[in-house]
């Protein structure tokens, strides 16, 4: 159930509202007058993910801000935005009558990797362009086999691939000790750091330890990994364990220079239990910006955001990453319409998210941009390495990409 | 030892009875031809859980042993047939009884600790397999089958070739044929000795063993095949919904299949429709009504249906029938003939 969105909530809100009724622009209001154009989705809004609901509510408030502003180019965005309560086969249930009662010209955004498994044969069947799902995994780009089929996300591969290449250019005598989630995320993200470390750098791994999600501690595999001789830790771990691993790997004396994926990068669900102090230095990666992160206080693209937010999306959480990483997938999904023009059919739709070049979604960290092409259906395929100073997480170096495609 | 028709725990057919199960079987054929694909799937989804239900209703309703853990045997059912199909061991047809038998053996041996346990108890222990079900399913020992977390897509199956229908008709006619003939069996089973056996088990155990019922081996019985059929259920199901995996079999089916029983009407067969009926389209209009708390829209549903049908949709329907009778034939001799037990047993 790992869908990759870290969650925040550590910042009063109070302040965040403040500043965006400041920064509300004057909305100019202009009807549509072409066709509406229909998309669908569904999302969890009951379940064991119903927080990630979220996602689709901002993505249909930011929908009507464009109707709003006249539609694109002149037809209105009507976004279906179905439950299925993170329930593979209600997920099937729901896809199919959004193409077959509702006739949805495109998918956008369904949510979660197992909802998504289970539509991916039929959408590809039934030639819908399936776009932009919200999951980490990596499976979704392949044009191949899948040709309806687009990832969105930092794919867990490309995030591991990140890892390997900062390692390989940086520290290259690294001995390197990997914990894993014993799952599908888990060993997703620990192909992409494969991917890098091949052949004779292979061997800079000299340990690999796994857990259950339903083990109650990590202790062991942290101290199995510290005798290794390890000197740095890639952690792959959700935000339970990754609190225990930053907390045990800091009271053990092991110390390492510790990789922490961006599932367990939470500074309030993970940092903070774990203990601030123990936490400085560690590594994660990110691709968006983050409200609640001061240096990005004053953006014209977080204010933009926030003046969004205060209008449209009222009862949003300011503070949660969900909502910056839906008007993400909106904007990018916009400007596929845009591409489309006139002819707003699948075929093309399918033909335009193939055809994004250098799109960047000012939301995104500077130097990150969005480029697919027919035989690369990942969207986002850069991050940037940030480091946790003790308060916040401090971008440094550049933009790195996976190989992943 | 003979007992009077009156006890028995369903009633016997009449042909007024007959004439409308015939008029109800033909508009079930005819339904699919008459409706779209994707409304096809959602009544094919429906007849599923009615099997479901009706495997949690033998049980439940008819023995009074309560299971909070049949989501558990559904997902058992349904990764049988993927994992038979995924391997091209058997052709999607071959699957359903075998995975009804795997769950009869699982739900025969897990009903024989299950006897020492009663009421609460018992549904405590069921909850415990409804819940550990998804993580087993999980598991790395049996990854090489299940496909772990990431599940196993199934193919849709073809319809034969000389018949001129789509895969999703095709699916819900051989769903609609297999639904026909467990509730035919059904309630082949539950007319007779052992439908009152169980029945005698449920109201006066001390009763039924003092009368010579062999009450272990019935609870388990019940147990076995309420667990069958509920395994195929889950096998139908996952053919129908070409995937299954950890996250399908939540904990939340589990308790989806108990509100289904109630809704529909304890210890009654047709209660197994109405039931499933409810499960499926009524999330739906909660979801319509409001996406902020479809949760809360589908709780005020099943209050106010509890509230106005207090023994189930089947319940409701069973008196609202008999007052229709009544008044066409009011006469006491026929209201004392129909003892007020059966409200609750029919």
């Amino acid at each position: 159930m790992t869908v990759n969105i870290p969650r925040r909530r550590w910042l009063g809100s109070s302040l965040a509202l403040g500043a965006s009724v400041v920064a509300a622009p004057v909305f100019a209001q202009k009807k549509p007058t072409g066709s509406e154009i229909k998309l669908g989705q569904t999302m969890p809004y009951s379940g064991p993910a119903s927080a990630y609901g979220t996602i689709g509510k901002v993505e249909q408030a930011y929908f009507k801000m464009i109707n709003d502003e006249g539609g694109v180019n002149g037809h209105p965005i009507t976004l279906i935005s179905l439950d299925d309560g993170y329930s593979p086969p209600k997920t099937v249930e729901q896809v199919r009558k959004l193409v077959e009662e509702d006739h949805v010209l495109a998918l956008f955004e369904t949510l979660g990797t197992p909802t998504n498994s289970a539509i991916h044969k039929y959408v590809n069947a039934k030639k819908v362009p399936h776009l932009f799902v919200a999951t980490g995994a990596t499976k979704w780009n392949d044009p191949k086999h899948y040709p309806w089929t687009f990832g969105f996300n930092l794919s867990y591969q490309t995030e591991g691939e990140i890892y390997g290449r900062y390692l390989l250019k940086n520290k290259p005598n690294a001995k390197i000790g990997i914990l894993y989630q014993n799952d599908d995320y888990g060993k997703d993200l620990l192909t992409g750091v494969k991917h890098v470390l091949t052949g004779p750098h292979a061997k800079l791994i000299v340990k690999e330890v796994t857990y259950e999600v339903t083990d109650p501690t990590i202790d062991s595999q942290i101290l199995t990994l510290q005798s290794s001789g390890a000197d740095t830790f890639i952690d792959i771990t959700t935000p339970k364990f990754s609190a225990q691993a930053v907390r045990k790997a800091f009271d053990s004396g092991w110390k390492p220079l510790h990789f922490l994926n961006n599932v367990g990068a939470s500074v309030g669900s993970v940092l903070k239990p774990a203990g601030l102090d123990k936490a400085v230095g560690l590594i994660t990666v990110q691709y968006y910006k983050d409200a609640t992160d001061p240096q990005w206080k004053d953006d014209p693209a977080m204010l933009k955001w926030r003046a969004f937010m205060a209008r449209y999306y009222r009862e949003g959480d300011v503070n949660d990453a969900s909502n910056i990483f839906g008007y993400i997938a909106a904007q990018t999904m916009v400007q596929v319409l845009k591409q489309c023009g006139k002819d707003l059919t699948r075929e093309n739709i399918k033909r335009q998210a193939e055809n994004l070049k250098n799109f960047r979604p000012p939301l995104l960290l500077p130097g990150i941009a969005i480029n697919t092409s027919p035989t690369d259906h990942a969207p986002i395929k850069q991050g940037q390495l940030s480091k946790f100073d003790g308060q916040k997480w401090a971008l440094f170096g550049e933009v790195i990409g996976g190989g992943a495609g | 030892m003979k007992t009077p028709p009156l006890l028995s725990a369903v009633p016997a057919l009449t042909s007024r009875h007959i004439a409308a199960l015939a008029v109800l079987l033909a508009l079930a054929c005819a339904l699919p031809f008459l409706i779209g694909n994707y409304r096809v799937f959602q009544l094919t989804l429906a007849l599923v859980y009615a099997i479901a239900l009706l495997g949690l209703n033998m049980l439940t309703g008819y023995n009074g042993q309560i299971s909070l853990g049949h989501g558990a045997f559904y997902a058992i059912g349904a990764y049988t047939a993927a994992i038979l199909m995924d391997h091209n061991v058997l052709p999607y047809w071959a699957t359903i009884p075998v995975a009804g038998i795997v769950c009869l053996v699982i739900g025969f041996l897990f009903g024989l600790p299950a006897l020492r346990l009663e009421g609460l108890y018992l549904a405590l222990a069921t909850f415990a397999l409804g819940v550990a079900m998804p993580q087993i399913l999980k598991h790395n020992s049996i990854e090489p089958w299940t496909g772990g977390s990431q599940g196993i897509v199934i193919t849709k199956p073809d319809p034969p070739a000389w018949l001129p229908v789509s895969q999703d008709q095709w699916l819900y006619m051989f769903t609609l044929a297999w639904t026909v003939l467990l509730f035919f069996a059904a309630w082949n089973l539950l007319r007779g000795r052992i439908g009152r056996a169980l029945v005698a088990i449920r109201d006066q155990p001390v009763a039924a063993q003092a009368m010579g019922v062999n009450t272990a081996l019935y609870k388990s019985l019940a147990f076995g095949v309420s667990a069958l059929y509920t395994g195929i259920a889950g096998a139908l199901g996952a053919i129908a919904v070409q995937f299954v995996a950890p996250d399908s079999f939540s904990f939340f089916l589990s308790i989806t299949f108990v509100v289904g029983v109630v809704v529909g009407g304890l210890a009654s067969i047709s209660g197994a429709l109405y039931g499933a009926l409810f499960i499926v389209f009524i999330p739906n209009i909660a979801d319509q009504i409001s996406k902020a708390a479809p949760w809360a829209i589908y709780g005020v549903f099943l209050i106010g249906l509890m509230y106005l049908m207090p023994s189930g949709v089947a319940g409701a329907i069973r008196i609202a029938r008999r007052r229709w009778f009544d008044r066409e034939r009011p006469s006491a001799a026929q209201r004392a003939a129909s003892p007020p037990a059966r409200d609750v047993q029919v």
